[in-house]
């Protein structure tokens, strides 16, 4: 089978499959689950059983429906910050490559100033004054994440538009807009998306990361980063609770690492093959 | 003179792609010490392919797939990596076509021109460098002792190349593979290198496989030809025997492209009287690098113009001046006695409309995610409005001006050839109804049966439309035979402007002398008459 006329390995089909499953099992979820979101239904770190297949977590939740909720929330923020993220990075990246002079002097000098600052404590700032509310926290990523999107934007628009079709474009009288839409776009798009896979990946562990540390998704939500930091004190017991939310993280990072690897393969050598040496 | 054992010995030699297309059809090399076999063909017929192959090399996506390659007698295709390894560098060497591409641009010459005897074991770094400086100096590089300590962005082009011939010596190698070493230079530079080469080849007693597109100038070196398309060989002889009376009827049209551009001319009265365009003693400058300085420049109605120079000489500029994309620091521009502005910002749509320009390598003039039909459709909305049904009709019709299949409308450039992405970009420029096109070097990237048509194009267009064309070019046959004026430019000043027969019949500015001598002539002869032409005079 062919995707984009070109065979995927199996890497790719694994991590294609986990994405999928991933993205099902966020979509359909509470179809799936047995339990509520917050509902109670067993003991403290209950060990794994018929009923609560991977066991209950520190208040008696069913830990299987907790990560199959947290799914949908972890993914979901991830999701939107980076579509944010990215229409904020490439129109902006764009708009100082194409304008060049001080419209990117501009653009460019402030990106540098944002990232100066370590961000991770940017955003606790950001989280710590207005509060850790969902669209707070969305904003706060999509904003902090758009400046390395502005960068790879810039650098790719940069590229294109001294090539003589853009100049073209230029001297027949088109628009900005047009130049960035039609003539620009359409050329970046394949290593923007691939670093679509991986921005969203890096969101998608900021997002945990920041639950971990309590200023990320709140409770009653269901989230990975924070179901982990709720139940790490398990891990001293032996007890395995921590463990589920912190695999399906790592799992869902590799799969879309593997899918991301094999765009990228596919882009840097067009051909699909090496060179007879 | 030469040894009767080949040095090279191919036969049989496949490529295929990975796809199982063969790129490279049964071809047999026979190549003796001190030999030059020059290859010869349009772009897609295998050149470079086998000149790689030659040394056991096949691009990505290619594989070779039969036949034997021995050097010396042993058959390179049945070693190791390691064995092949062993053989590249020391025992066949290859020059590739842009040298500025083939060196890294961090580090120093003479470390990459030591690096590979050092490598090979063949000599200490110390001797090496000695090699080096010999070469260097064999090769009339500028000061040869201090020479490698350049990077290469701070040597010309010209230099470079000839320091990839040095580098490609360095493990003094059996067989060189030159693969059109002078098709990125000057006409006046590409005759210092192949001087240099010949002297090379012939001094040291090297086999080589010559990769070149142009007539002339294998004529110059090789001592045998053979010509390929599509992969296949189409003839083999002695140099003379080829040129002079070919067998095939490809070859005979190759060598009738060539000698055509010798004979024909273009009539000065089919003139129109109205002077369309003129530039006023204009300056321009890139910082404080002036690039065209005081330049004065018309062109009537339907009159070609003719710009010639070498690169950097300006005729680019002066291009980027008239369509506005760079501002002039001082002097005018009209259109019809009507001045234009100087930045393209501050013109009007139909000031842009009426001047249109046409690139130099149209793969990178036309967007590769745009269908041509929306390419050429995109000027007919844009500056008349148009859109739908009309716009359809009218891209059909600019279609077959081209002589294009009206199907190519929902093809995309990636499926076109060389030639039919040059076609699309000339019916990108008549979209615009322009009163006059500028055309920089519109067919030098392009093969020469492929450019012969496109040049035929442009001029029955500008009997049919009336156009008028400014025509950049460093092509003086091509220069010849379409424009009724021509312009000589050096160090952005203009050296002579004249009537085209004028210019070629003389007294000439020295500049267009050298120029004028400097293309080659498909004569075995040529170089050596040009040499001793230079000697004579100083």
């Amino acid at each position: 089978m062919k995707i984009f006329g070109h065979k995927p390995p199996f890497t790719a089909w694994l991590g294609m499959t986990i994405v999928t499953v991933n993205l099902l099992v966020a979509l359909f979820g509470p179809l799936l689950t047995p339990y509520g979101e917050s509902q109670s239904a067993g003991g403290t770190w209950d060990p794994p059983s018929v009923a609560m297949w991977l066991g209950a977590d520190q208040i008696g939740r069913d830990i299987l429906t907790r990560l199959i909720y947290g799914a949908r929330m972890t993914i979901g923020v991830a999701l939107v910050t980076t579509v944010l993220s990215f229409l904020m990075g490439i129109t902006t990246g764009f708009l100082a490559a194409v304008l060049g002079g001080w419209v990117d002097q501009l653009l460019s000098r402030l990106v540098d100033i944002i990232l100066s600052i370590p961000l991770l404590i940017f955003a606790l700032i950001i989280l710590g004054v207005f509060g850790p509310t969902i669209p707070v926290l969305i904003l706060t990523i999509a904003f902090l994440d758009s400046t390395r999107v502005f960068r790879l934007a810039r650098a790719l628009a940069m590229n294109l538009s001294v090539l003589e079709f853009v100049e073209a474009a230029r001297l027949r009288g088109e628009g900005i807009w047009w130049i960035m839409r039609r003539e620009i776009l359409p050329n970046a798009s394949a290593p923007l998306f691939s670093e679509f896979g991986l921005r969203f990946c890096f969101n998608f562990l900021f997002v945990a990361a920041l639950s971990f540390l309590g200023l990320g998704i709140q409770p009653p939500y269901a989230d990975w980063g924070g179901m982990v930091k709720d139940n790490a004190a398990a891990i001293s017991f032996g007890i395995f609770a921590p463990i589920w939310p912190a695999l399906a993280i790592s799992l869902m990072t590799v799969g879309v690492n593997l899918v991301v690897d094999w765009l990228l393969s596919i882009e840097a050598r067009p051909s699909g093959a090496q060179a007879e040496l | 003179m030469a040894d009767e054992t080949p040095i090279l010995k191919i036969h049989g030699l496949t490529v295929e792609t990975i796809q199982g297309n063969t790129i490279v059809d049964h071809i047999d090399i026979d190549l003796k010490r001190g030999e030059v076999l020059g290859l010869i063909g349009e772009s897609g017929a295998g050149k470079s392919t086998i000149g790689l192959a030659a040394m056991t090399y096949a691009r990505a996506g290619c594989r070779i797939t039969g036949g034997t390659i021995e050097i010396d007698g042993t058959d390179v295709r049945l070693l190791d990596a390691a064995g092949r390894r062993d053989v590249r560098g020391r025992r066949i060497a290859y020059i590739a076509q842009s040298a500025a591409a083939a060196f890294n641009p961090a580090q120093r010459i003479i470390d990459q021109v030591c690096e590979g005897p050092v490598v090979h074991g063949l000599m200490s770094r110390h001797e090496a460098e000695a090699w080096a400086i010999e070469l260097f100096r064999s090769l009339d590089l500028p000061k040869p002792e201090t020479f490698g300590r350049k990077y290469p962005h701070q040597s010309s082009g010209g230099q470079l190349q000839r320091a990839m011939a040095a580098m490609a010596m360095s493990c003094r190698p059996d067989i060189l593979v030159l693969d059109e070493p002078t098709t990125a230079l000057d006409v006046t530079t590409q005759i210092e290198v192949l001087i240099l080469l010949k002297h090379l080849i012939r001094e040291y007693r090297t086999a080589a496989l010559y990769i070149t597109h142009d007539l002339a100038v294998v004529a110059q070196v090789a001592d045998r030809i053979k010509v390929l398309r599509h992969g296949r060989q189409v003839e083999e002889g002695a140099t003379d025997a080829v040129l002079h009376h070919p067998r095939e009827s490809y070859t005979s049209r190759l060598v009738a492209v060539r000698a055509a551009a010798a004979s024909e001319r273009v009539s000065l009265d089919t003139l129109g009287e109205e002077t369309i365009l003129s530039v006023e003693a204009t300056t321009a400058a890139y910082g404080p690098l002036t690039v065209v300085n005081r330049v004065s420049l018309d062109i009537r109605h339907g009159e070609t113009v003719a710009v010639v120079g070498e690169s950097g000489s300006g005729k680019s500029t002066l291009a980027r001046i008239i369509t506005g994309l760079l501002p002039p620091s001082d002097g005018r521009i009209r259109f019809k006695g009507r001045v234009l502005s100087k930045s393209l910002a501050d013109r009007s749509r139909e000031d842009k409309r009426i001047i249109q320009l046409v690139y130099q390598i149209p793969d990178v003039a036309l967007n590769p995610r745009q269908a041509v039909g929306e390419i050429i459709g995109r000027p007919v909305h844009f500056y008349f409005g148009k859109s739908g049904q009309q716009v359809t009709a009218r891209v059909k019709e600019l279609l077959r001006l081209v002589e294009l299949p009206e199907d190519y409308v929902s093809r995309m450039p990636m499926q076109l050839s060389g030639g039919q992405k040059q076609r699309i970009c000339i019916a990108r420029a008549l979209a615009a109804n322009p009163e006059l096109v500028i055309l920089d070097e519109p067919t030098s990237a392009l093969d020469p049966l492929v450019a012969e048509e496109i040049l035929k194009l442009l001029k029955r267009l500008q009997a049919e439309l009336g156009l008028a064309y400014m025509f950049i070019t460093h092509d003086l046959d091509v220069v010849r035979r379409i424009a009724h004026r021509t312009a000589v430019m050096l160090k952005g000043q203009f050296v002579a402007f004249d009537s085209t027969d004028r210019i070629f019949a003389g007294p000439h500015h020295p500049y267009t002398e050298q120029l004028i001598n400097a293309v080659p002539v498909m004569r075995t002869d040529w170089l050596e008459s040009v040499l001793a032409l230079r000697a004579k005079g100083g």
